[in-house]
């Protein structure tokens, strides 16, 4: 019986000629990631452990980007608390203020994650690398700690679920509108345990930004990764950022999953998910038919939709126009780069002359941490991945989770709206 | 491992770590501070109501979201003696474990048992009875490996107990 993909890259780690669904496995690690929420609880654990450091220095990232620039004084004391250990252990990928991003858009961006790798992170999205043919999940803070610590996990080896793309996304729909769709077919826990393979001619179709949403984005609906091949596409986003040597795994012709769901690309409408839980999907014109929803706050930004192409997307939607009044939109470039690039760009002006506030990268408003946090009653049409109660502020405001097509739209309308309607 | 008693508090599908333990109490990583703000945005009372070695019990997808180990944390550190779940999402099963706390899958459970039922489990042998309403179900037994890595407080002890 063949392998899919993930198993053939868990195989591999494990150093094994093949693994099956079900084995538990010890697999290699060539990247363990942390923020400044988890972090600190790992280095508490590993500071118990009979160890003497970190197994590789080269091969541990810590980013501080949920709380930074520090929101309060206990948020100062966790950041300074992973600087700490990244000096004394010498971290080569410690991102300080100034060049940190929000993890998952900041690692691909320097090349720390490529192709074959297996990857854990103490934080749930660190699927999002499946995009670039890697094998990596999320997980807490102890298994960081002992990751770190020894440079190995234990994995049960997933069953897959295989997505069979065809077609290509109409204009105005994005990758972060298949995933939901998706979300909404399967539901949150539709691939509880699982690997989400993404394959079919219509994956050539999709941009890497699209990938990385789509990939992100496995986690809420419960799977363990979600994985697409290497393409030209890919390779020709590696060569762009990474230097590192990348083994490419293929999943076998007679790989077995649990199920095979073809989507048509070319059928999905923009897609909006409506509170309290990433399932609870609705097209646009759903939406147009049962009335109209009228918002308080816009959120363009997150490991999910804070990329290059995404401001792009806002921006050209925003250019000339100005935001309805009395709406609060947030703009939130991933990465200094991205950042960078919108200035170059022109794009910062036009997000400022149409309303729109620019932060710093941080993840603040996405977890009700800061920039951004909503008062009771409140609605909030967001790029993020979580529409869980309380998780942008009050537990009585409500998010609705969209593209950055559809939040454009939606901060010009004061309602919630895609590009068709302006 | 010695059997788990208690009451039950109960909740229904895809209780998520925000809930469990909400964001903005993120800016701390010390378990008694954790535990004072354990299901506030589900159960606003569930620190008045609880009391030490209770059982939370709730259906599907327990635990699913984000991968905060601060949500085990905090429901280990406010007293609850086992989590009951048809389902529990995977991150958070992984971390239950890593910690120490016990948890155990059983959808007849999980269904049938009701908020405020004195329940009494067996890590042993999987079993779990309904004391108030006289019923029992089995549950999934722990392997020994992991009735040992819970009972030392969780994997770091575990690993530094087997160095």
């Amino acid at each position: 019986m063949g392998m899919t993909m993930t198993q053939k890259i868990l195989a591999r780690a494990a150093g094994k000629e093949s693994v099956k669904a079900g084995d538990l496995i010890m697999a290699k690690l060539d990247l363990v990631l942390g923020n400044d929420i988890t972090s600190p609880v790992a280095i508490h654990e590993i500071e118990k452990m009979n160890v003497n450091g970190v197994f590789d220095k080269d091969k541990i990232a810590l980013v501080p980007d949920h709380f930074v620039p520090n929101k309060d004084i206990k948020s100062a004391e966790h950041c300074k608390c992973v600087r700490e250990f990244a000096r004394k252990n010498d971290i080569t990928n410690y991102f300080e203020v100034g060049e940190m991003g929000i993890e998952h858009a900041l690692l691909p961006e320097k090349g720390l994650t490529v192709p074959g790798d297996v990857i854990i992170g103490a934080d749930s999205h660190t699927c999002t690398y499946g995009a670039l043919g890697a094998f990596s999940t999320g997980v807490g803070s102890t298994d960081m700690a002992a990751g770190m610590a020894t440079g190995e996990a234990w994995f049960k080896v997933p069953s897959a679920i295989k997505f069979n793309l065809t077609g290509s996304l109409p204009s105005g729909v994005s990758g972060k509108d298949l995933i939901l769709h998706i979300i909404g077919k399967i539901g949150v826990d539709g691939a509880l345990y699982k690997s989400m393979e993404f394959a079919g001619p219509g994956v050539s179709a999709l941009s890497m930004d699209d990938r990385f949403t789509i990939a992100n984005m496995a986690i809420e609906a419960g799977g363990k990764n979600g994985i697409f091949p290497v393409d030209d596409k890919t390779i020709e986003y590696l060569n762009e950022h990474a230097t590192r040597k990348y083994t490419v795994f293929e999943a076998d012709e007679d790989a077995e999953y649990d199920e095979v769901i073809d989507i048509d690309l070319s059928m999905l409408r923009p897609t909006v998910s409506f509170p309290h839980l990433p399932e609870n999907t609705h097209t646009i014109d759903e939406i147009h038919k049962d009335g109209d929803i009228k918002i308080d706050q816009v959120v363009i930004g997150s490991c999910t939709n804070g990329r290059i192409s995404d401001m792009r997307i806002a921006a050209q939607i925003l250019k000339g126009r100005h935001v309805a009044k009395g709406i609060r939109v947030i703009v939130i470039p991933a990465t200094q780069a991205v950042y960078m690039q919108c200035l170059e760009e022109g794009l910062l002006k036009i997000f400022i002359e149409s309303g729109c506030v620019v932060s710093t990268p941080t993840c603040g408003p996405c977890l009700g941490g800061y920039m951004g946090v909503l008062a009771a009653g409140e609605k909030c049409v967001s790029t993020t991945n979580r529409n869980f109660v309380g998780r942008m502020g009050h537990v009585d405001s409500e998010i609705y989770l969209a593209s950055p097509s559809v939040a454009a739209a939606s901060a010009v309308k004061g309602i919630i709206s895609c590009v068709e309607d302006l | 491992m010695e059997n788990a008693k208690g009451k039950v508090l109960k909740y229904g599908d895809n209780v998520d770590t925000d809930v469990i333990i909400p964001a903005r109490y993120l800016n701390s990583s010390d378990p008694a501070e954790l535990a004072l703000h354990c299901m506030e945005d589900i159960d606003k009372d569930f620190s008045k109501r609880m009391n030490k070695g209770d059982i939370i019990v709730a259906t599907k997808n327990f635990g699913c979201g984000s991968s905060r180990e601060h949500a085990p944390i905090a429901i280990k550190a406010s007293g609850i003696s086992c989590v009951i779940a048809e389902t529990f999402a995977r991150i958070f099963y992984r971390n239950a474990i890593n910690i120490g706390l016990p948890i155990i899958e059983c959808a007849e459970a999980s269904r049938e048992i009701e908020d405020g039922d004195e329940v009494e489990i067996d890590f042993n042998t999987g079993l779990i009875k309904d004391l108030t309403k006289g019923t029992s179900y089995q549950g999934q037994a722990f392997p020994e490996f992991m009735q040992k890595l819970i009972a030392s407080g969780g994997l770091v002890n575990y690993i530094n107990n087997n160095n």
